[in-house]
């Protein structure tokens, strides 16, 4: 019925989370020199990189099941948006389909993202060959 | 089938980033995370469903399964006319600007 909401919800609070992230990143890198003892640190993924992600699977999936929503009638271009806001029955089922599947999709997704940021770790841990280092970027 | 479609999409398009954009040029690695997310969301979309309907889940009418993959298949449109447009807008080979560029010249 809107079970969307909520991926969509969390997806703008990580958006903020993001831009905040990406902005203390950019002044830390500023401010300390990536060489330490003529050795040059090996480069790791950005966390507001990995942030990114999660972005594009809350937006993406939320932006495609939105168009579902659109073709079975669920959400209409006019006030109040939602066709289950019209009665209160409606409204009822609504708030509980968002509070148990929305709920369920913004944890999985969030949690094969968290998933996917340790299996990254693991992977910038195994040696890589200097030619290979710009390689492996997701978005 | 929707469910079918956005799995087939989001795997197709993350072989073709290991194989083909593995640094994103083209923005294959936005467009398969796209695809996951929608295509998580109808899993659970798809456990709910099971949890009410049980094994009749499994059997859908021909009429409604049409409908499914039709839909299925537009929201895989719809996800690549996303895909284009934030390729264009961020333009990482810099074909438009260097186009604007040369028509700005002429």
């Amino acid at each position: 019925m809107a079970c969307f909401v909520v991926p969509a919800a969390e997806a703008v609070v990580t958006t903020v989370v993001h831009k905040v992230v990406t902005a203390k990143e950019k002044k830390e890198a500023n401010s300390i020199s990536s060489e330490e003892n003529g050795r040059i640190k090996p480069k790791k993924v950005p966390f507001s990189h990995k942030l990114k992600w999660l972005n594009h699977m809350l937006w993406g999936g939320s932006a495609l099941l939105a168009f579902e929503h659109i073709w079975h009638g669920e959400v209409t271009p006019w006030f109040p948006f939602l066709s289950a806001a019209n009665s209160a029955s409606d409204t009822a089922e609504m708030l509980h389909e968002m509070s148990t599947t929305g709920v369920a999709m913004a944890v999985l997704v969030t949690g094969v993202w968290l998933g996917m940021a340790l299996v990254t770790s693991a992977i910038e841990k195994r040696p890589v060959p200097e030619t290979e280092c710009q390689k492996g970027e997701l978005s | 089938m929707t469910l079918l479609t956005a799995v087939f999409a989001a795997v197709s398009t993350t072989v073709l980033w290991y194989f083909k954009d593995g640094e994103n040029q083209i923005k294959l690695g936005t467009l398969s995370l796209m695809y996951w997310g929608a295509a998580l969301m109808w899993m659970v979309d798809a456990v709910f469903e099971y949890a009410e309907l049980g094994v009749e889940y499994f059997i859908p009418m021909p009429a409604d399964m049409l409908n499914d993959f039709f839909l299925g298949i537009s929201v895989t449109a719809l996800g690549l006319v996303i895909w284009l447009a934030l390729l264009l807008f961020k333009d990482p080979k810099g074909v438009i600007r260097h186009a604007l560029h040369k028509a700005g010249n002429c």
